[in-house]
């Protein structure tokens, strides 16, 4: 396995400057991820990585190797589509076998069938090895393009949100599998996707992409706890963070439209400045020292979110358990003042202390 | 006023049977889900009470009234699609007329309602522009204001977040609830995605090939699934379901954990599972608490950040894994050994064989 | 609406289909629809039937008005079409007649036995036959190979003015053939291609490009380039992607193409008209002149029109499995 690392990264096609001086690096055995919304360049990164394009400028290494001169199969990597890999006209066990009997591998025929049967084995496919693809089922066929990527045993695996066309079920129980699986075999993966808890259950470490510009890198930790920007605090997590307008006044911070006033923090605050509260930290409490009434209840079993409305102000807050609160209901509610988050007008992080 | 029901409504295919006779019955200005993986039957049902599919047995009643065999125009119903099925030749404003035209309305009360829609969705903005411009969330309320503009007795949705990014659907979702409870309007709404279910319905019919698994609220169906399929189905993750067998009182697992059966569950333990031992013993990942006095042991194999919480998944014997829910705080590296307890209030039992959950009341 | 709230439909449905169409009146009203479909087909077959039965009868009955319907068939009609025949005299008449007792005289020769000829070897018409055969099967095999390489860069590698070669290429089927046809043989001539099988073939095959490029174009369109990305990545070259991906799954559409190419160039009359005369005339001109001794043999262009038509049907037949699919064109994916 490799260390991959990508410097200054830009593409440009005619209309969009896809990616601009994106750079990032990853470990043996890592299982990074790039988060972005649809657009914001983690596809065609991938493919820059895998040499099916090439970038304008910057470079790529892979274990000190420069690599920006080889081709997709000379860079040894396996790469796992979003859909449309698997071909239709041959059974499991040739679509398996395919990348192993390519001119560059020419491997014997007798290896050849204890790799596919290894990889079936720890995909729990190995009944499906005489079917044609298109007989399969969605969480079927994406098991049977992961295989055919682990029997390659490559330096590297680049997957493009292959969970992103499955059924929700079916995303929860194969996103555990892939971690498992990951976890065990020790491979470096760089995975693709636009599901932030996709991101956080497996990742490794994270890259926040948006617009061609790498916003943030961190651990899953680092990213939801510390959102170096407005965008990634909003993007990860949910339900979303709420942030509020707010200003400084003498020793406490008040929330514009609202009655909302907190402690102000040991930080060099603006202004004028915004401050995110994620709804886990919003708990409805009877000797809360805010009011509010609830505009919409959504139980989801372990949780509950509750829309609220402070006077004009909409905030969202997560329950655990089934809520008793009902709409139309005015509830009392404190705030956690620990975990608040503040971001200037820049809608970056603000992290220094005030002196 | 809608009330839709359904009297053992059947479809078949040659010898396939998409859905099995269905009752249902769905009260007016209800949110009904029908919940289910792919090709269980809940599209295929929802097409039938619109009449885009014509049934193979059953009947489907508006108000009483039989519309079975009606034309899906003369249901007075209206259907969202998943892809928005928006006409890409016509401006927004077009788009959203267009039902009324062709119901003949006059030009003057065809404005006032399109006027009244759009600010509603707060799509004003976009009645010039043609949907190719727009983006999918912004796509999706047309198609919504489309449907909502001709005020029909009830709207019908296929999985009409299926095609937005995660973040667009969850704001989607509370603004489509929002709607629901601001129109009163009886809605049947079909996922596969049982979060969606579980905040947007007032009951959920959960399907499974070609099954109704079970009927209720999201309270019912996550507190007393009527069956493994829906132990499992419902909540992220699942419901973690255990084998063992029931003897002295007490579950007993493979690598030796013994599970104390709560008193109240002893009687309809034993009576239901009409002398054989095999069990199957369930609990939810936010019932269980890790503590070192708890009467089951496992090692933690991985840990799940999902931003506010973690999800350990452990491993109790032999590869049988389960998830517990647990705060941020407590980090276990893999390989730890745990103890955690299971809430007795939350615990449930299923008969390994009929797949059915175990009746904590004595049955009638 | 009163109309059909009671009833169901009248036969069993499998198919997924809406309400409306479940109806009885509905249903009866397909049917209809499908009795008129077939009679309309019928009607427009009949002169093909005609032209069918007309090979199987002898000249007598070819000619007779009102024309008949039950007859005695006969291969007469072939055997004026495939052999050329002699008018022998009388010693050589019964020195035939014995061998024919002894049954080792062929069909055809029988037949020319009992019009008074003896045949004397395979007609002009065989030696077209054979030429359109040549003609057509190359060209066609060349127009589907090139175009198929043609149409696999153009969809998928990017290409300096590819919309306008593209439209170049299209254009080259926008001028009717006989408008070309005049400096096409003055070009033929100095080049010395007149009256040959490769100039023929050369015409047919360019002929035949423009459609088989945007035809095969439009099917490759539609096969995802990840299936050739995932095995540029595994290891192949994209020729060998090409061979063992792409191939496979345009099979339909290179059926489909196929067959319309080798329609083009098998039925082509004009240009073989006018750009061969003897060595190199194909099939069609020829069956059109058919002269016999008494006037044009009408059975014997019947016989000819029919073992024409015969091949064609043939290979559409073959790969009929194949053109159901690419007939639709690449029509939106599931």
């Amino acid at each position: 396995m490799s260390q991959v690392e990508l410097k200054n990264i830009t593409k440009r096609f005619p209309t969009v400057t896809a990616l601009q001086d994106v750079s990032f690096s990853f470990e043996h055995g890592e299982f990074f991820v790039l988060l972005g919304p649809t657009g914001a360049g983690k596809t065609t990164t991938l493919r820059i990585v895998a040499g099916l394009e090439k970038q304008d400028s910057g470079t790529i290494s892979m274990d000190g190797q420069n690599i920006d001169t080889r081709t997709p199969a000379e860079r040894d990597v396996a790469f796992v589509f979003q859909q449309y890999s698997l071909y239709p006209t041959m059974t499991v066990y040739d679509n398996l076998a395919f990348p192993l009997r390519s001119p560059l591998r020419k491997t014997p025929e007798p290896e050849i069938k204890i790799r596919v049967e290894s990889a079936t084995e720890k995909l729990r496919i190995s009944h499906l090895l005489k079917r044609k693809t298109a007989q399969l089922s969605g969480g079927e066929m994406q098991r049977v393009a992961i295989g055919r990527a682990i029997v390659r045993e490559p330096r590297l695996f680049l997957m493009d949100e292959p969970l992103s066309n499955l059924d929700a079920k079916l995303r929860e129980a194969l996103r555990v599998e892939l971690k498992h699986l990951q976890k065990t075999q020790g491979s470096t993966t760089l995975f693709v996707t636009h599901d932030q808890i996709e991101a956080l259950t497996m990742a490794d470490r994270i890259a926040v992409l948006n617009e061609g510009e790498v916003v943030q890198q961190g651990t899953p930790d680092d990213i939801y706890d510390r959102p170096a920007t407005t965008f990634v605090a909003q993007l990860v997590g949910t339900p979303k963070i709420n942030l509020l307008a707010a200003s400084r006044q003498e020793g406490t911070v008040h929330v514009k439209g609202s009655g909302l006033c907190v402690p102000a923090p040991r930080l060099a605050l603006p202004e004028t400045f915004l401050m995110g509260i994620r709804p886990e930290d919003i708990r409805p409490d009877p000797n809360g020292t805010f009011g509010a009434v609830v505009s919409l209840t959504e139980p989801l079993g372990v949780e509950t979110i509750l829309h609220l409305k402070a006077g004009e102000l909409p905030l969202l807050s997560l329950v655990p358990g089934m809520a008793s609160q009902r709409v139309g209901d005015q509830i009392r509610f404190t705030i956690v003042q620990e975990k608040l988050h503040f971001f200037g007008p820049d809608n970056r992080r603000i992290a220094e202390e005030r002196t | 006023m809608a009330t839709i029901q359904l009297s053992k409504v059947e479809k078949k295919f040659g010898d396939l049977h998409a859905v099995k006779p269905l009752d249902l019955t769905i009260n007016d200005g209800e949110f009904v889900v029908l919940l289910g993986p792919s090709g269980c039957g809940k599209t295929t049902t929802l097409r039938m009470i619109s009449g885009l599919e014509a049934v193979t047995g059953g009947r489907i009643l508006l108000n009483g009234k039989e519309v079975t065999w009606k034309h899906p125009s003369e249901r007075d119903m209206a259907f969202v699609f998943q892809f928005y099925a928006l006409y890409s030749h016509l401006s927004v404003r077009q788009n959203i007329a267009f039902p009324l035209q062709a119901q003949g309305m006059k030009r003057e009360a065809i404005d006032k309602r399109v006027n009244e829609v759009v600010d509603i969705l707060r799509i004003r903005h976009l009645l010039r522009l043609r949907p190719g411009k727009l983006a999918g969330g912004d796509q999706q309320r047309v198609a919504l204001a489309r449907a909502l503009v001709r005020r029909p007795a009830a709207f019908l949705m296929d999985e009409p977040l299926g095609a937005l990014d995660a973040e667009l659907r969850e704001s989607m979702r509370a603004e489509i609830k929002n709607l629901h409870i601001a129109q009163h309007a009886t809605t049947v709404y079909v996922t596969h995605d049982q979060i969606e279910a579980m905040a947007m319905g007032d009951r959920i019919v959960v399907m499974s090939k070609a099954e109704v698994q079970q009927v209720g609220t999201p309270v019912d169906v996550y507190y007393n699934p009527s069956n493994l399929f829906v132990a499992r189905f419902i909540g992220s993750p699942g419901m973690n379901l255990v084998k063992g067998k029931f003897s002295g009182g007490a579950v007993r697992m493979a690598g030796n954990d013994r599970y104390e059966v709560p008193p109240a569950w002893q009687k309809p333990l034993a009576d239901s599972l009409d002398g054989r031992d095999e069990v199957i013993l369930g609990f939810r990942p936010e019932a269980a608490r890790v503590t070192p006095d708890g009467s089951m042991a496992g090692e933690v194999y991985a840990t799940d950040m999902h931003g506010g919480h973690t999800v350990l998944h452990v491993n109790i014997c032999e590869g049988e894994i389960v998830h517990i829910r647990s705060d941020r705080q407590n980090t276990y590296p893999m390989g730890t050994p745990i103890r955690f307890a299971i809430d007795p209030e939350m615990v449930r039992f299923f008969n390994p064989r009929t797949e059915a959950a175990v009746r904590r009341e004595a049955a009638r | 609406m009163a109309r059909f709230e009671e009833r169901g439909p009248r036969f069993p449905t499998v198919q997924p289909v809406r309400v409306d169409k479940i109806h009885p009146r509905a249903q009866a009203l397909r049917r209809i629809v499908a009795l008129i479909a077939v009679v309309v087909t019928i009607i427009i077959l009949l002169p093909v039937f005609v032209m069918g039965i007309s090979a199987f009868k002898t000249r007598a009955d070819v000619m007779s008005s009102p024309p008949k319907v039950l007859f005695r068939p006969t291969l007469e009609g072939f055997m004026l079409l495939l052999t050329e025949r002699a008018v022998v005299s009388p010693a050589r008449l019964e020195e035939l007649q014995e061998t024919a007792k002894e049954g080792k005289l062929s069909l055809f020769e029988r037949l020319a036995l009992d019009a008074g000829m003896e045949i004397t070897g395979p007609s002009a018409y065989v030696f077209r036959l054979r030429n359109s055969v040549i003609i057509a099967g190359i060209s066609t095999i060349a127009s589907v190979v090139l175009g198929l390489f043609a149409a696999y860069a153009f969809s998928r590698f990017r290409l300096r003015g590819k919309d306008d070669l593209l439209f170049f290429i299209l254009s080259t089927r926008m001028l009717p053939a006989v408008v070309v046809t005049i400096p096409l043989f003055l070009m033929y001539r100095q080049l010395g291609l007149h009256d040959k099988h490769l100039g023929m073939i050369i015409l047919y095959t360019v002929f035949n490009l423009s459609f088989s490029v945007w035809l095969l174009k439009g099917f490759i369109d539609e096969i995802p380039k990840e299936y050739e990305e995932a095995a540029l990545v595994d290891g192949y070259t994209r020729l060998q992607a090409f061979f063992r991906i792409v191939l496979p799954q345009a099979a339909s559409g290179i059926a489909a193409t196929t067959v319309f190419c080798l329609i083009f160039a098998w039925n082509e009359y004009a240009f073989a008209l006018m750009l061969t005369s003897q060595r190199a005339r194909t099939a069609p001109p020829s069956i059109a002149t058919m002269m016999g001794r008494g006037g044009i043999e009408w059975s014997a262009i019947a016989a000819g029109s029919l073992g024409f038509l015969i091949p064609v049907v043939i290979v559409t037949f073959a790969l009929r499995k194949y053109l159901l699919r690419g007939i639709t064109f690449g029509a939106i994916r599931g």
